[in-house]
């Protein structure tokens, strides 16, 4: 019950955040030359002026800004994220389509890069400036230097085209109808090559965080106590360093739900996934404003979701902070 | 210029366009001792998603690609590029070209059973094609009413004559049949059988995942004998270029139209054995690199500047050196593919001559300044493809040969269309102009005077000659395809020595598809065609 409060507090401080986001995309958008009518028309490779002037009266464009604005806020009070131009639904259900694969594919390159960046950042630091160290590290730095649609591309050419282990791209099998578990694993083939693209990127952040944190937390006093009252190395590390080791990559996990939102957009191109930074995208090339602004207030609202669940964490590690504070 | 080192870069690109033109195969080639297959699955590249899925209300690759298969036309063009009657059977004109009576084929039936009639045809052309289709509401615009004496006859009635010939020709784009008892109650455009369609096509809709893929099965009633041979196609989304290739290539394509992957794949995938990359079966979507001028600018209304900009261009060195074997030399609105108007390269043209540019410039009044500068322009590209990105920054380097400073500005489609056709705010912009089978449907409008502010792909250029207008509205009535043909020639001299719109390159889109593709490329409009023939051999 206490959680419940908590989080409705939160959220309603995040309203005023959320609504100047929305704004500010709003008027950003009225920067780029061109409304979702001429993108159309740009699709539909010509059309004459008077279908243009039905359509834009159709779409609500032949307004003014200051109407068009009030006009989707006051529908966003009433919760009514309104109707997409592009998919002629409303934007609440095409998000809700592809909401499912963004989480999906976010939530496994996270925990992917979260469970071997510490691995293999408790591994370093445990081998610090020998081999072991040296190879992660600077496996580390080539996943953070390799461009994510690259990675991508050269997993496909391998694992699909070569060795055939794997499909090249989409979310599911089409041909063949699959239920129960036969889909989840459907699914989870078609989930691997894109998570490990991904994650491997944040892997080589979570590694040297965790790297850097523990080789901190080794030196402090109480690890020497605790070595002193003579504790085995694995006690030590397991017990005492590595609980506090940990806070900073939950930190970073809040810090970057956010990013791995905006991130998906090439990793979901390149597998051809029907996720939300795909649409993001479209929505942009299409100037469809309200499925834009939609997808915007739906990553706002994951934000804050995801970093209050990281404050709840944060005080179950260190029971000195408190969620409330 | 900095050509000499982008030569080098581009030498492994001209060696494997040589490659692909001893690997492309002929379609044409008789398979005969093979005897067709059933069955099989055809998986399509989809690039870019569509709002909607009807070809009665819109005229576009991307939607022809999908439902061209499941919707019909009234008639579409056959190997040799003639018309040729689907829904309709047969069709006349009266001899003052006012009215064109279609004869339909009777039995045939819509996928959910009903019966395709005139009536269907009279409701298309009135409702659709009248009023919502691109091109099709300027083809139409005479169009006054579509009568049915019987259920298997319709005749259109025109206030001024239409020629038959031009009429055939758009028909196969702009003459799909949407069924009247699926649309005459509420908003057409909001229909939601425009994204579940319905037709009398070999191909039935099934199931569209929107941002996924798109499956149609094989229509078991079609009534063409023993056809169609598939059992299924399904369209698959992708957007990125390189992973369509890629699945290709791991074969869960089986075919990329529409010059839909990178030029550096097709080219590469034209030397695999296990693939077809050809230029066939799309003559009948032509298109043009156009450089457009705004008049606005002073220095453009000059004839002699527009004239030394298009000499200042070494053309053949760009197709050779970034398009290989899928451009050729334009030589102005009207592309050789187009057998039935291409006047020839007689018309006036302007090959490469830095001198002449110069010379021409000087003349003008524009001497060279400091450092050899004479003036800036502000060149905007369409983003519709790679080559188009390429061509401007060839323009930007020739200009600069010759002392003009090109400013590039990109931006994305919409942004592009609002700059250049109802903003004005370009120099000069350069497209593709698309040829649709006969100059009236979309060629002319680009030279026209008189096209409203914002129409894209019109002329907006602040331009405007007498002779010419004159010239597009008497081939647009002339009932002889002789005298038509002759006046569309003139057409092309007017304005290639006007130069309001230069289109100095000629492109065919690209396909790439399985070598085990049977009976594919066999038709100008492949790609938008049924497939009713198409089949997989082992």
């Amino acid at each position: 019950m206490r959680i419940i409060g908590l989080a409705g507090r939160r959220l309603a401080a995040s309203i005023p955040t959320l609504f100047l986001i929305l704004i500010g995309v709003f008027l950003l958008l009225q920067l780029a030359p061109g409304d979702t009518v001429d993108a159309l028309m740009a699709q539909m490779g010509g059309g004459d002026a008077a279908t243009a002037r039905e359509l834009r009266k159709f779409y609500g464009l032949d307004l003014s800004i200051p109407a068009q604005l009030a006009n989707y806020l006051w529908h966003l009070v009433r919760l009514d994220l309104g109707f997409s131009s592009i998919y002629g639904k409303p934007v609440a259900t095409v998000i809700m389509e592809r909401l499912p694969p963004t989480i999906l594919l976010m939530t496994a390159s996270l925990s992917f890069a979260f469970f071997f960046g510490l691995v293999f950042g408790v591994i370093a630091s445990r081998a610090v400036n020998k081999w072991p160290d040296t190879l992660i590290s600077t496996l580390g730095l080539v996943f953070y230097a390799t461009p994510s649609f690259w990675f991508g591309l050269m997993a496909i050419v391998v694992f699909s085209i070569y060795l055939q282990w794997l499909p090249a791209g989409g979310f599911e099998d089409i041909g063949e109808v699959r239920t129960g578990i036969f889909r989840v694993i459907d699914i989870a083939r078609h989930l691997i090559l894109p998570t490990l693209t991904l994650g491997l990127i944040f892997l080589a952040i979570y590694l040297r965080i965790m790297r850097a944190s523990m080789l901190e937390v080794l030196n402090l006093d109480y690890v020497r106590t605790a070595r002193a009252k003579g504790l085995d190395e694995t006690r030590v590390v397991m017990g005492h360093v590595l609980r506090n080791a940990l806070l900073p990559m939950v930190t970073l996990i809040g810090l970057q739900a956010g990013t791995m939102l905006g991130g998906s957009v090439v990793v979901e191109s390149v597998f051809s996934l029907p996720g939300l930074g795909r649409l993001a995208y479209e929505s942009v090339i299409q100037r469809d404003l309200n499925t834009l602004l939609g997808i915007v207030f739906v990553s706002a609202l994951l934000v804050v979701v995801v970093n209050f669940v990281v404050d709840l964490l944060y005080a179950r590690l260190d029971p000195r902070i408190s969620a409330e504070g | 210029m900095d050509l000499t080192r982008l030569e080098i870069n581009r030498r492994t690109a001209l060696l494997t366009s040589a490659a692909i033109a001893a690997n492309v195969i002929n379609p044409m080639r008789a398979f005969a001792q093979e005897a067709p297959k059933k069955g099989g699955v055809f998986n399509v590249h989809y690039g870019a998603e569509q709002r909607q899925l009807n070809p009665s209300i819109q005229a576009s690759t991307g939607v022809y690609i999908i439902s061209g298969k499941i919707q019909e036309s009234l008639v579409d063009l056959d190997a040799d590029g003639k018309p040729v009657g689907v829904l309709a059977e047969s069709w006349e004109s009266s001899p003052d070209g006012k009215t064109i009576t279609f004869k339909l084929r009777k039995g045939i039936t819509w996928h959910d059973g009903k019966p395709f009639t005139s009536a269907d045809v009279a409701f298309t052309a009135m409702n659709m094609w009248k009023k919502i289709l691109n091109y099709g509401s300027t083809l139409q615009l005479f169009l006054t009413a579509v009568d049915t004496p019987d259920p298997q006859t319709a005749v259109f009635r025109y206030e001024r004559p239409m020629p038959l010939n031009l009429l055939l020709r758009a028909l196969p784009d702009l003459g799909y049949i949407s069924a009247k008892h699926l649309y005459e109650s509420g908003d057409i455009r909001q229909n939601p059988v425009n994204l579940a369609p319905i037709g009398t096509g070999p191909f039935k809709f099934v199931k569209y995942e929107r941002g996924q893929y798109i499956i149609a099965d094989r229509n078991a009633d079609y009534w063409r004998p023993n056809a169609p041979y598939l059992d299924r196609i399904v369209w698959k989304v992708i957007t990125d270029r390189s992973a369509a290739a890629a699945q290709l290539e791991a074969g869960e394509l089986q075919y990329a139209p529409f010059s839909s992957l990178t030029i550096s794949d097709m080219a590469r995938l034209g030397k695999d054995k296990r693939f077809i990359v050809t230029t066939k079966g799309n003559e009948g979507n032509a298109r043009t690199n156009t450089i457009e001028f705004n008049f606005r600018r002073k220095e453009l209304s000059d004839i002699r500047v527009r004239r030394a900009i298009a000499h200042a261009i070494d053309v053949p060195f760009f197709i050779d050196n970034f398009l290989g074997d899928f451009a050729k030399l334009g030589t102005g609105p009207i592309p050789s593919t187009s057998t039935d108007f291409y006047p020839g390269a007689g018309t006036p043209q302007y090959p490469f001559d830095k001198a002449k540019a110069a010379a021409l410039l000087d003349e003008a009044g524009y001497k060279a300044g400091a450092g050899g500068a004479r003036f800036s322009l502000k060149l905007l590209p369409a983003p519709w493809g790679e080559d188009i990105s390429l061509w401007s920054t060839f323009i930007q380097q020739s200009l600069k040969d010759v002392g003009i400073t090109v400013d590039i500005v990109r931006n994305d489609g919409g942004g592009f269309l609002k700059q250049v056709y109802d903003e004005h705010a370009f120099d000069l912009a350069t497209g593709w102009h698309q040829y649709r089978n006969d100059p009236a449907v979309s060629t002319t409008v680009w030279y026209r005077s008189g096209q409203p502010k914002g129409a894209p792909w019109t002329n907006q250029w602040d331009w405007e000659d007498k002779q010419v207008d004159q010239t597009i509205d008497n081939a647009l009535t002339e009932l002889d395809p002789t005298k038509r043909k002759a006046l569309y020639a003139d057409f092309v001299k007017e304005v290639n020595t006007e130069l309001p719109v230069w289109m100095p390159i000629e492109q065919i889109f690209v396909t790439v598809i399985t070598a085990k593709a049977r009976n594919h490329s066999i038709t100008p409009r492949w790609g938008s065609s049924s497939w009713h023939d198409l089949w997989l051999s082992a």
